[in-house]
């Protein structure tokens, strides 16, 4: 089993001023201090700003509303209803000769790797089963699921890791460009040694540059894999992001290449 | 079988067994299919009239809040730890009941005169407050009140003003209450778990167990909810209100309820003339979380009567918020088609 999370962190919306803006609370890991000042987007097209207003130094979740110029609490259920949800607005830049920058890069870079692994395989030795999980980010409950569902041998989760690579950061030691990380333990998991083993053996049959990861913090949907049943050997394949959980989630893309041929290799053990 | 006497029984978390047993005797009057699951839940089954291969679990908690006696002093009062979420500044001055024998006693804490103004601005912790069982000696209290002796809030039921109710333990006696009687409407087209679950106040440890027991295709969880919409809270910080109609939530901390069944909820509660509440907050679980995620994924939905001073010795609902949560399971369990 072979996963990738589909679903982005994001923001619901609980209730609606009776000026018209939107009070939302958060779905998954959003840091109202990187979420704010952002465009979003609603799945029926509305668009809105979120903010905050008077100017704050430390802005709190209940601060937050979204603008989605509507002048009353009327209006404004016209355009969205109680319980819908906003994600930030789309958009996808390419920055310098080898890296792009998006607000869901995490998961979706592991999406389109799982999928470019799928459309390789060709009479694959080991049954594979790519599994595009739901609910990742609100505690992985898409594969535990999964996981009884499909019993499988071993389970690999394909997500994005942070970086130690930016001005005043120091963990983990996961640089971009150094490919891709293949991770040791998180606070979710510690990966099964069998798997790391194999995956540094996938990455040398590819002559892929690799680094190794621990992460004293996160987790994956590997934590809900290797619970599962009797318990299952998980770990995780990691894409080295920058700005984790913002608005510019930044990755590498010869990371990217390097993943993929990991894996390709790695089915094959 | 009233209301009151669910209340009044005593269950709280892992020491269910008085509340289970009266519920036992309740569900056998219905079904024979009656057991014990290994996690301390009542399991009971009613075959479907014509799907029985559709398994639909209905469940709702049968232990409420409460205490846990620690030591005795040598005063013979007793020290305790809480079963479940309190706030330590309810409890001073309550009336309860301790052990197996229903002792009565009451929760003491040092009186205003003797407290010094820094002691009259800090909150009193669950540390500060002790049990007064009447005993005058460590031996004499250990003795009427041993270690790990449950200790419950001793509140009469009473039904006031405008139909409203007060009592301990609605939370979440209403949704047994309710459970048991639409055990009396059974059988439904589809085949009915009724599932009443313990520990839920400690960790949806018993729904966890039951669910992956039961296998149902989905569940329905009968709760209760927070309601703040009494005091100065301001009316857009106000998620829940008492005698608005039973409360449907699309997420909270522990679940996001699927989009269809969420959905179909609200068209059931429409076209059958039932009062519904969206619930415009996030906070909070339920069993269903913990229900949802067993197995292969068990779709859930929760249906909450609003409860003003949850989790505290003088609990309230609004008894037409009990009707709607008895009207829209009833409508629910008959109507289990509402996948796209």
């Amino acid at each position: 089993m072979i996963s990738a999370h589909m679903d982005e962190i994001g923001y619901v919306v609980v209730d609606v001023e009776k000026e018209g803006y939107l009070r939302v609370s958060p779905v998954g890991g959003v840091n109202p201090l990187s979420g704010y000042a952002r465009a979003v987007v609603f799945e029926n097209g509305v668009s809105g700003a979120l903010m905050h207003q008077p100017h704050k130094d430390s802005v709190k979740f209940s601060d937050l509303f979204i603008d989605i110029g509507a002048d009353s609490r009327e209006e404004a259920l016209e355009m969205v209803k109680i319980g819908d949800c906003a994600v930030s607005a789309r958009s996808f830049s390419s920055l310098g000769k080898n890296r792009v920058s998006s607000p869901i890069m995490d998961d979706r870079c592991a999406c389109a790797l799982l999928i470019e692994l799928l459309l390789s395989l060709d009479k694959p030795v080991n049954t594979v089963i790519g599994v595009f999980s739901v609910q990742e980010e609100v505690g992985c409950r898409g594969a535990k699921t999964a996981a009884f569902a499909l019993e499988p041998d071993l389970g690999l989760a394909i997500d994005v890791t942070t970086n130690g690579d930016t001005p005043e950061t120091k963990l983990p030691s996961v640089r971009l460009g150094d490919g891709p990380a293949i991770k040791i333990q998180d606070q979710g998991s510690i990966s099964s040694p069998e798997i790391v083993r194999m995956l540094e053996k996938a990455a040398e049959n590819a002559s892929v540059k690799y680094q190794r990861e621990v992460l004293p913090f996160g987790g994956t949907d590997a934590s809900a894999i290797q619970l599962s049943r009797g318990g299952i050997k998980a770990g995780t394949l990691s894409i080295p992001c920058r700005y984790v959980h913002t608005p510019v989630e930044t990755i590498d893309m010869r990371d990217m290449a390097g993943a993929l041929e990991t894996i390709k290799e790695f089915v094959k053990l | 079988m009233e209301l009151k006497e669910l209340c009044l029984l005593r269950g709280i978390s892992g020491d269910e067994s008085e509340i289970r047993n009266y519920i036992k005797k309740e569900c056998l009057k219905y079904t024979e299919n009656v057991r014990i699951g290994r996690g301390g839940c009542l399991i009971a089954e009613i075959r479907g009239r014509k799907n029985p291969q559709k398994r639909v679990m209905l469940s709702a908690h049968m232990d409420e809040v409460g205490f846990a006696v620690t030591s005795a002093c040598e005063d013979g009062l007793l020290r305790i730890t809480a079963v479940g979420g309190i706030d330590s500044r309810v409890s001073v001055s309550k009336r309860v009941l301790v052990g197996s024998r229903a002792l009565p006693g009451v929760i003491g804490a040092m009186p205003i005169h003797l407290q010094s103004p820094e002691d009259r601005m800090r909150v009193m912790r669950l540390s500060d407050l002790f049990v007064d069982i009447g005993e005058s000696t460590k031996a004499g209290a250990e003795k009427a009140a041993p270690i790990n002796s449950s200790v419950t809030f001793d509140t009469p039921y009473t039904e006031f003003g405008a139909g409203f109710v007060c009592c301990k333990a609605l939370d979440d006696r209403v949704g047994c209450y309710n459970m048991l009687r639409l055990m009396e409407k059974a059988p439904f087209d589809d085949t009915v778990i009724f599932v009443f679950t313990s520990m839920e106040e400690v960790g949806l440890l018993g729904a966890r167990t039951a669910a992956y027991d039961v296998d149902p295709d989905e569940a329905i969880v009968l709760e209760t909810t927070a309601a703040n919409d009494i005091g100065m809270v301001d009316e857009t910080k106000q998620v829940c209100r008492a005698g608005k109609g039973v409360a449907l939530s699309f997420m909270d901390r522990r679940t996001i309820t699927p989009r269809a069944l969420f959905e179909h909820a609200l068209s059931v509660a429409e076209k059958n003339g039932i009062a519904l509440q969206v619930k415009s907050g996030t906070t909070g679980g339920n069993d269903a979380g913990a229900v949802h995620t067993s197995r292969r994924g068990i779709p859930t939905i929760t249906l909450s009567v609003p409860c003003r001073n949850i989790h505290s010795p003088a609990s309230v609902c609004a008894l037409s918020d009990i009707e709607a949560q008895y009207h829209e399971a009833e409508a629910l369990i008959s109507n289990t088609d509402w996948r796209n």
